[in-house]
């Protein structure tokens, strides 16, 4: 566990797809590179969005991305593991979140990355406000990031 | 004093972010707490905090109602979770 390179981050500034996936290329004992990045949607339950704004919880925010990492690295070999995720004002188009993680192989670079994504969205303090056109509204969490974020409960997986 | 803190949704239905609360004999549960919130401010947090879908956390870990709640403790609400 105590190889892997961590680098969490909770940021108002965006951040380079390019510049983030090279920092998981430590060396050629890497063998699998797995990168999400979550954009602003211009829609939103069939409502125009030009944008979101994104709270969270200073302190337990960071924490709760901390323990979130843990428990990826415990399940899957993990050589290096980043999760940036972006707070306040931001655009449709925008990049909101990133996860990235490398291994020497690429199922438990896959895995990990589907499980950081899924753990993110279900248990860490973040809050997404819609600004719509004609008014804004808080976002509903949604059943279906629930359901996905149980799968990983399930024995064997 | 225990802090409280309000997130998201909650804290724009209440108008308020963060307040102090004594504590005491009443407030030594996250429920505890919650009925001295209510008692303390009146219908609008019996109806944020009662009738709507709230999380906890005490000390920035989630919590339940109850989990034990002591003096200096930060004790928040918030609504479920909307990030990623």
């Amino acid at each position: 566990m105590s190889a892997c390179k961590l680098d969490i981050r909770v940021q108002a500034a965006d951040f380079s797809l390019e510049r983030e996936a090279e920092a998981l290329r430590l060396g050629n004992h890497v063998g699998a590179i797995v990168t999400f990045s979550g954009l602003v949607r211009d829609m939103h339950d069939d409502q125009r969005v030009t944008g979101l704004f994104l709270e969270h919880y200073p302190g337990m925010t960071e924490k709760s991305l901390h323990e979130i990492a843990a428990e990826a690295q415990v399940r899957w070999p993990l050589l290096a593991l980043t999760i940036i995720h972006r707070i306040g004002e931001l655009k449709a188009g925008e990049q909101i979140v990133f996860v990235g993680v490398s291994s020497s192989h690429r199922s438990a670079a896959f895995s990990a990355c589907d499980f950081l994504m899924d753990y993110l969205k279900t248990r860490a303090p973040f809050w997404k406000k819609s600004i719509q056109t004609d008014g804004e509204c808080w976002v509903d969490a949604r059943e279906s990031d629930t359901t996905a974020s149980e799968r990983w409960r399930q024995p064997g997986v | 004093m225990i802090n409280v803190h309000y997130f998201a949704s909650i804290r724009e239905s209440l108008g308020c972010a963060q307040e102090q609360v004594p504590a005491g004999t009443g407030t030594t549960t996250v429920a505890g707490l919650m009925d001295t919130l209510v008692a303390l401010h009146g219908a609008q947090w019996q109806k944020v905090l009662r009738e709507g879908r709230v999380l906890m956390a005490v000390n920035q870990a989630v919590a339940r109602f109850d989990t034990a709640v002591r003096d200096g403790d930060e004790v928040a609400f918030f609504p479920p979770v909307t990030g990623g």
